[in-house]
């Protein structure tokens, strides 16, 4: 057990250093012009020139890079260009509410695409039409544009919730909750939608086994078997779905979050990346492969425990 | 939403002038192709559509309602917007068509190599293709755009390569399924360089996937290249409904009308790849279904010819059922048919157990005997219909005379408890997730309302009983942890423990070793003359039925053929079919091909 989290840590350490290097050395290209950005078009040559040398961009990328990963390694991301803010600093306050929402989320469209898709997969009929056509409907329309259709309906014409902005649960529960309602039914419909497809395909498959048929010549109940067996045997691929789903949920936020103004990482990604803030970027970009990884890794002990022949 | 690929790349024979015949008929694939065909021509006629270019601004006409000139009305900056939709499907099917070519070009021959030769590059390509899938799409894509400015062809170049390694999946799979094909083999003796089997073999396999992808990852790529223009991280000269829609979310407090179009022309241009790539799904496995059915409608016909001639005999067939433990009167079992007919497995059959007898159902595989078996059990597939006849256990009748089912309440008062079953497979048939002793246990806690420790002691004991020699750790086992031998001893232990009156094996041999084969058989015998059961058994074998049955059911095509004392049925077999069958099994030889008679 120990020995398989070590190496899938190890894989995944492997991978956040290629990610990392290949970042790197892309951002290579944007950081060019970045003095005359900070200093605006007014500055002189020479003022640039100090600029460069001051941000340390003289020097040859390599030496950069291999900086940047020793002191990254020490847990020093730098600060931002721009905003002189410490990287560490800024994400630990904002990545708390990019994963506040999206784990709401993703915990959500479990619950109800496990519901949905076990009622199709055993009741088949007229809700497993329904679950095929939700499941269209949610591919259909963006994330984005849901945001937009609710916001506009429950935010400005209703006027039942906040249409954006943020507060923390730490100054009020009741507002902190009517603050994520909006942002997190903006991430779920669309999940839910593709996940409830694939877990009913992944129930119809586990009640065609042998196995089901004979639990129930055993006098075992329907239930039982159900609850028990199938959504056991049937687990591991929907929990494939959802962390595919969180990858995705991951990316969707920036826009979710630009939508309802909420200060998460996705707008500091939204910035860094339009201004060329290399040190951000690549903070976000560490830090999102991590969560990633973890939550792999998360998905991967489930399933060795949900299944007894790959436990290691 | 691709998770039908082994039902896709079955339907390759299918040419595909045919298979797009097939689409044009199904309703959804008609609009969904048509509303793509009509995206195409506005996005190439737009410049003779549109009726204003789609940056001329009106300073007098800003927000304006939908009127004669500006059919759609006009954004904040007096443009009109029917013309900026119509220039904006430009940007939306070349991004959509960027995406799936590159997604296509990385994905499909990665996928063609990794699948065809495996071994290193396999292995490499596999774990570069799970990392790309790790990567969070929209934060690579504006870590791209940091890199290469607002280009959204370089983007959409990138997110072809993210999504990649949906194709490289697909094409491995399917490959890897038909590398070792004996047509593929064929190809490969007959001197065919690897080139030329990849291509004229392989690329039709998963050709049909790959189109039905393609169209979902269209819809895919729209969803991202709006999504990052309506963050303003497009090409500010190109007109782009991800930017209306921006634009619109602006105003939103103003005129929440200017996001209605956008919207509505991203949410119906995805759902109608979305509904193609559905219908050619669907009408890739509708291919298949036709061929079926045909085949079946030939057979409902031959049996309904039969049924005619069945209801004049049967009358004089009919047993009287008096006091058997079982007895199974005209039963006729079928599966409705797309043509609304039924097909029937099990016609007009009679046949009865008495108490500590074993019965034997003897007959080919396609004859209906584990049909006629599941019936008893109540545990045939849920489309299958009891269209005649009556099953009653110990004076009760389990069909429901309403609906043609069992009578799952009838049932449950016996399963498990008074009729169990031993299953064919004995792999298959326990739950991988449970362990051994678990298994054991459950049923008699709820059967026997007796407590876990006693069945655990219980449990123990029956293990010992069918020949395990260290129950305790079978006991502790989980079901990959144990031998098919065992697994089948641990089964038949299952079948015994709750002591039923009635036990129905299904071939409870035939997945076994030659040498484990006797030893269980032994067993069943033991067990049965020890706790006096009725025994049903299953079988194709008349060796296994000379070993054990008292009395024999010969079945062919669904239809009991001949019945009697298994002696007399042996040494004096009056219908020709027994006789073929009989003489095939002496001599040792497994069947090949369907047995026929002269009649027949």
């Amino acid at each position: 057990m120990l020995r398989f989290i070590a190496k899938r840590l190890g894989s995944g350490a492997l991978l956040l250093l290629v990610i990392s290097t290949l970042t790197y050395f892309l951002l290579f290209f944007s950081s060019t012009s970045v003095a005359q950005n900070l200093l605006g078009d007014s500055a002189t040559a020479q003022q640039v020139a100090a600029k460069t040398h001051e941000l340390g961009l003289d020097r040859p990328i390599i030496t950069r890079y291999l900086e940047w990963l020793g002191n990254a390694l020490h847990g020093d991301f730098g600060t931002s260009w721009f905003t002189n803010q410490p990287i560490f600093e800024a994400l630990a306050t904002r990545l708390p509410i990019t994963l506040t929402i999206v784990m709401l989320a993703i915990g959500t469209a479990a619950v109800l695409a496990t519901v949905l898709g076990m009622a199709a997969a055993v009741k088949g009929g007229a809700t497993d039409r329904l679950v095929q056509f939700l499941a269209i409907a949610g591919f259909a329309v963006p994330n984005f544009v849901v945001a937009i259709a609710i916001v506009t309906l429950f935010a400005i014409n209703l006027a039942l919730l906040p249409a954006t902005g943020w507060v923390p649960f730490t100054d009020n529960l009741g507002n902190w909750a009517k603050s994520l309602i909006l942002p997190v039914t903006a991430l779920v419909i669309n999940t839910v939608a593709s996940a409830a497809q694939q877990i009913r395909s992944a129930f119809k498959d586990v009640l065609s086994r042998d196995w089901v048929r004979t639990l129930r010549s055993r006098g075992i109940s329907n239930t039982e078997i159900l609850f028990k067996h199938v959504l056991r045997s049937a687990a591991p691929a929907g929990l494939t779905v959802l962390s595919l789903q969180f990858v995705g949920m991951l990316g969707g936020s920036v826009i979710i979050e630009s939508i309802f103004a909420l200060p998460g990482v996705g707008q500091l990604v939204v910035s860094s990346t339009t201004q060329g803030d290399t040190p951000v970027v690549m903070g976000v970009v560490v830090f999102t492969v991590i969560v990633v990884i973890l939550v792999n890794l998360a998905v991967d002990l489930l399933n060795g425990w949900l299944n007894p022949k790959v436990r290691v | 939403m691709s998770t039908n690929t082994a039902a896709i790349t079955h339907g390759v024979a299918i040419v595909r002038s045919s298979l797009f015949k097939r689409l044009l008929k199904n309703p959804l694939g008609l609009i969904s192709s048509g509303l793509i065909l009509l995206a195409i021509a506005a996005a190439i006629g737009a410049n003779f559509l549109a009726p204003f270019d789609p940056n001329h601004t009106d300073a007098m006409n800003l927000m304006a309602d939908p009127n004669a000139s500006h059919w759609l009305g006009t954004d904040a900056a007096g443009r009109d917007i029917l013309s900026r939709i119509l220039f904006g499907t430009r940007g939306t099917l070349i991004s959509a068509a960027v995406v799936v070519v590159s997604s296509i070009v990385i994905g499909v021959p990665s996928g063609l190599i990794a699948g065809y030769y495996g071994k290193r590059f396999d292995a490499v390509a596999s774990w570069l293709a799970n990392m790309l899938m790790s990567l969070p799409a929209m934060i690579v894509l504006l870590a791209v755009r940091a890199a290469a400015g607002p280009s959204i062809l370089v983007s959409m170049i990138v997110f072809g390569l993210l999504i990649a390694p949906g194709f490289f999946r697909l094409t491995r799979t399917a490959v890897m399924g038909v590398r070792n094909e004996l047509y593929v083999d064929a190809a490969r003796v007959s001197g065919l360089s690897d080139s030329r089997i990849i291509s004229r073999h392989i690329l039709t396999v998963v050709r049909a996937p790959i189109i039905i992808q393609s169209a979902m990852i269209s819809g895919i790529a729209i969803s991202i290249q709006s999504g990052l223009e309506f963050l303003g991280l497009g090409d500010p000269t190109m007109v782009s409904w991800g930017s209306m829609l921006l634009e619109g979310f602006q105003n939103i407090y103003v005129n929440p009308k200017l996001v209605l179009w956008p919207g509505l022309v991203i949410t119906i241009t995805i759902g109608a790849f979305a509904l193609l790539g559905n219908a050619l799904r669907d009408a890739l496995e509708d291919a298949q279904k036709v061929k079926l059915s045909r085949k079946q409608a030939a057979k409902t016909l031959a049996n309904a010819m039969a049924d005619v001639a069945a209801h004049q005999t049967s009358e004089s067939v009919k047993h009287a059922s008096g006091d058997h433990l079982l007895s199974v009167d005209n039963l006729s079992v079928g599966y409705p048919q797309a043509n609304g007919s039924l097909k029937y497995v099990v016609q007009d059959v009679s046949l009865f157990v008495d108490r500590g007898e074993v019965l034997g159902i003897v007959g080919e595989s396609g004859s209906g005997k584990t049909q006629t078996a599941f019936s008893i059990l109540g545990l045939l597939p849920e489309n299958a219909k009891i269209a005649a006849g009556h099953i009653v256990f110990s004076g009760d009748e389990l069909v429901s005379p309403t609906d043609g089912s069992i009578s799952q309440k009838e049932l449950a008062k016996f399963r498990g408890k008074r009729i169990a079953y031993i299953p064919q497979e004995p792999m298959s048939n326990l739950d991988p997730a449970f362990k051994i002793g678990y298994q054991l246990v459950r049923p008699m806690t709820q059967v026997l309302k007796i407590s876990k420790s006693e069945a655990r002691v219980k449990a123990l004991q029956l293990l010992e009983t069918v020949g395990i020699n260290n129950p305790e750790r079978v006991f502790n086992s989980y079901p990959h942890e144990i031998s098919g031998g065992m697994a089948q001893r641990v089964l038949i232990a299952g079948a015994v423990s709750c002591d039923p009156d009635l036990l129905i094996a299904d071939e409870p041999t035939t997945a076994l070793d030659v040498t484990v084969q006797a030893e269980v058989l032994d067993l069943l015998r033991d067990l049965q003359t020890r706790l006096g059961m009725g025994m049903v058994l299953v079988t194709h074998n008349f060796g296994v039925v000379a070993d054990l049955a008292d009395r024999v059911v010969v079945m062919q095509y669904g239809r009991v053929v001949e019945t009697g004392d298994v002696r007399s049925i042996l040494r004096n077999p009056q219908q020709e079919y027994t006789k073929v069958l009989l003489s095939s099994m002496l001599e040792g030889k497994t069947p090949m091909t369907m047995l026929t008679t002269k009649e027949a």
